[in-house]
């Protein structure tokens, strides 16, 4: 399996190329490619997870290497959803070289199995890492798409129309991807939170346990809720809503790595290096 | 063997004066190609005629003859001396009238580089010509190659891509902003020449409502019903940035008409919802500052002209690949065009037999038990026979004085022989 692990990170790397490519020279075919790549090493990346999901029966979020993994394999999963949709080409170029980066963070990491793998079997707690890690990942999206939309407001509001402006779309197509990415992204957060306390019921008998990774959870979520509702009811757009959207991956990110590696919580096999 | 001539007058080399003096309308122009096809010197013709260029493409067997008597016939259709135009007039030959019509089709060679009418006019022309039978082989592949190549140039080079107008430039800002322009409400500020040309173009692309402001209420009701919209007060202008989203501005207020703080109180009411300033007006009249609000954009004449010019930088850049498409293409129609002479198709046609002969002689050679004495009275005789086939043809085709078009009946053997294949 090593070997289709190796595999789908050259098909990442050759796809964020060909997006590379595409971002200099425009043709329509090195997109096409480039998506072609990405689903090629999607497949080869979801054949690997397979294998260790099925080789040691547990979701293999048991240390750093399968959590990257995962959330690699998440990104570029949503991500050949959101272009299949929406068809916004130029976000590969944001996709495709943060698969492949992760991807090869991950190979720098052991993939020792963890002896505490019994609890990673439990329905509720692999609906909650599933359902966590979509949202992880459109809030990921999300986050590249605030960029690209920051990217591009700048060279309209300073009238410099070089390299970004005729490559990047519509104001209006990079905001409303953003925001269908967040809504995507909170709905599965809010499942997954949901999912994980009835798997702490569960286990330790409480919802909530003032674990640092809980209530940093919760700062994320409320985070993000605060940011739809002013969506919803001012009508935060744009601008605003883009630094919103990498402000809150930002947090997001502190959540998923920083919680784990600064402090302490029931979360720490997950990045067990 | 037939050449190619091309001549012509365009806006280098003839100011509109003398282009407009000999422009053929396009009845005219059909009158004009029967005529000059009734000359015996010419086997075919074509001419197109646009506000920038008069073109004459001809196919001759006797090149002074034919251009001498083009020359003749504009001057006497026109009723204008030919000393008028004489030094306006080029000439191109061969490949280069093959280039030339390759450019023009492309828009090469257009004042705008790159616009696109210039194909059409062409394929107009050469509609005319077709049914005024006055294209033949050798047009008919001309300028079925030439659209070829303009399209190609089109698809593979950025030549047209950019907005080289400031209406149009305008639009594809407006692009960038909304994603499409389509229901977009929009608001004209007074009037102007650019300023109603904008809207039109805005029209095209779909816009919802469109209101118009004037000082004069009249000369603003006037002008909404020409855009089918609706007329408000001066004073309105200040309450309608609740609702419209694109608003083209030019008056010849020596004040700001519309202020950041007017814009500034709109914004939350209009929840965020993005407002693109188009202002060609001088002095200006939309405050340079709106453009610092949030999801408010600002775009003077002065922008507007340096989207320009970087966009003809663009397409001047990308003309260069546009000629290096017209050089293959030249070179790939020369090599059809010199096929079109005697000796290569008979050479052709006999290298085509021979291999044939050669490979099924072969073959029976292999899967019969023949002797090999025998083999070379089986080569002798397929060779014969291939000269004998040969025989008539070739006479036919090395004729001289051959009746009606010598290239129809090349052209027409290479093909039921798959010669150039």
């Amino acid at each position: 399996m090593e070997i289709v692990f190796i595999l789908a990170i050259l098909f990442y790397l050759t796809s964020a190329a060909g997006y590379f490519a595409f971002l200099f020279l425009q043709k329509a075919l090195l997109h096409r490619s480039g998506y072609f790549l990405l689903l090629a090493g999607f497949m080869c990346h979801t054949a690997t997870i397979i294998y260790g999901f099925v080789s040691s029966g547990h979701m293999p979020v048991s240390n750093m290497h399968g959590t990257l993994s995962l959330a690699a394999w998440t990104i570029a999963g949503m991500f050949l959803v959101v272009q299949y949709k929406i068809n916004i080409r130029i976000l590969g170029i944001i996709a495709a070289p943060l698969v492949t980066l992760i991807m090869i963070v991950t190979t720098l990491l052991t993939n020792e199995p963890s002896q505490t793998a019994s609890i990673f079997k439990n329905f509720w707690l692999i609906a909650h890492v599933v359902v966590i890690f979509i949202g992880e990942a459109s809030f990921a999206l999300a986050c590249g798409l605030g960029v690209l939309y920051l990217i591009q407001e700048n060279s309209i509001k300073t009238k410099k129309h070089r390299f970004f402006f005729k490559r990047l779309p519509s104001l209006d197509l990079l905001d409303s991807t953003g925001y269908v990415c967040i809504v995507v992204g909170f709905t599965m957060l809010t499942i997954g939170l949901i999912t994980g306390f009835v798997y702490a019921k569960s286990i330790w008998g409480r919802f909530w346990s003032w674990d640092p990774k809980e209530v940093w959870s919760g700062i994320t979520w409320l985070f993000y809720a605060a940011l739809l509702h002013e969506r919803l009811t001012v009508g935060w757009r744009g601008r605003r809503s883009a630094i919103m959207a990498i402000i809150g991956f930002g947090v997001l990110l502190f959540t998923f790595l920083g919680v784990n590696l600064f402090l302490e919580g029931h979360h720490k096999d997950f990045t067990k290096i | 063997m037939a050449d190619i001539v091309l001549l012509g007058i365009n806006h280098n080399t003839a100011p509109v004066e003398v282009r407009e003096c000999i422009a053929f309308s396009p009845e005219e122009s059909e009158t004009a190609i029967q005529s000059l096809h009734r000359n015996p010197s010419i086997k075919e013709v074509l001419l197109f005629s646009t506000c920038n260029r008069v073109e004459v493409l001809l196919v001759t067997e006797n090149k002074s003859r034919a251009i001498e008597s083009t020359k003749n016939f504009i001057a006497e259709y026109n009723k204008i001396p030919l000393t008028r135009f004489k030094d306006a007039l080029y000439i191109h030959e061969g490949d280069e009238a093959v280039r030339h019509l390759f450019r023009v089709a492309s828009s090469l060679d257009s004042m705008v580089l790159g616009e696109p009418q210039i194909l059409g006019q062409v394929k107009d022309a050469y509609r005319v010509a077709t049914s005024s039978k006055t294209s033949g082989v050798i047009l008919n592949r001309l300028l079925h190659r030439a659209f070829f190549v303009a399209k190609r140039i089109r698809t593979e080079t950025g030549i047209g891509d950019r907005a080289v107008s400031i209406s149009y430039a305008a639009v594809e800002l407006g692009r960038k902003i909304f994603g499409t322009l389509e229901e977009k409400t929009i608001l004209l500020v007074g009037a102007g020449e650019m300023a109603e040309l904008a809207v039109e173009h805005l029209i095209q692309n779909r816009v919802g409502n469109i209101y118009v402001a004037n000082r004069t209420f009249e000369n603003g009701v006037a002008l909404a019903k020409r855009f089918n919209g609706n007329a408000i007060r001066f004073e309105e202008i200040s309450g309608s940035l609740e609702f419209v989203d694109i608003i083209i501005s030019s008056t010849g207020s020596p004040d700001f008409v519309i202020t950041r703080e007017q814009v500034k109180a709109v914004i939350r009411i209009r929840r965020n919802r993005p407002l693109f300033f188009i202002d060609i007006a001088v002095p200006r009249d939309i405050d340079p500052d709106v453009n610092r609000l949030t999801n408010s954009y600002v775009y003077d004449i002065d922008d507007l002209r340096g989207i320009i010019d970087e966009n003809i930088e663009d397409r001047q850049r990308e003309a260069i690949k546009g000629e290096r498409i017209v050089d293959e293409a030249v070179i790939h129609f020369r090599t059809w065009y010199e096929s079109l002479d005697v000796v290569p198709t008979i050479v052709a046609l006999r290298n085509k037999l021979e291999s044939i002969a050669e490979a099924e002689v072969k073959k029976t050679l292999q899967s019969n038990k023949i002797p090999p004495t025998s083999t070379e009275a089986i080569h002798k005789m397929a060779h014969s026979l291939i000269n004998k086939i040969l025989h008539d043809p070739t006479i036919f085709l090395k004729q001289n004085g051959m009746l009606k078009d010598k290239s129809l009946y090349i052209d027409t053997v290479r093909k039921l022989f798959k010669l150039d294949e």
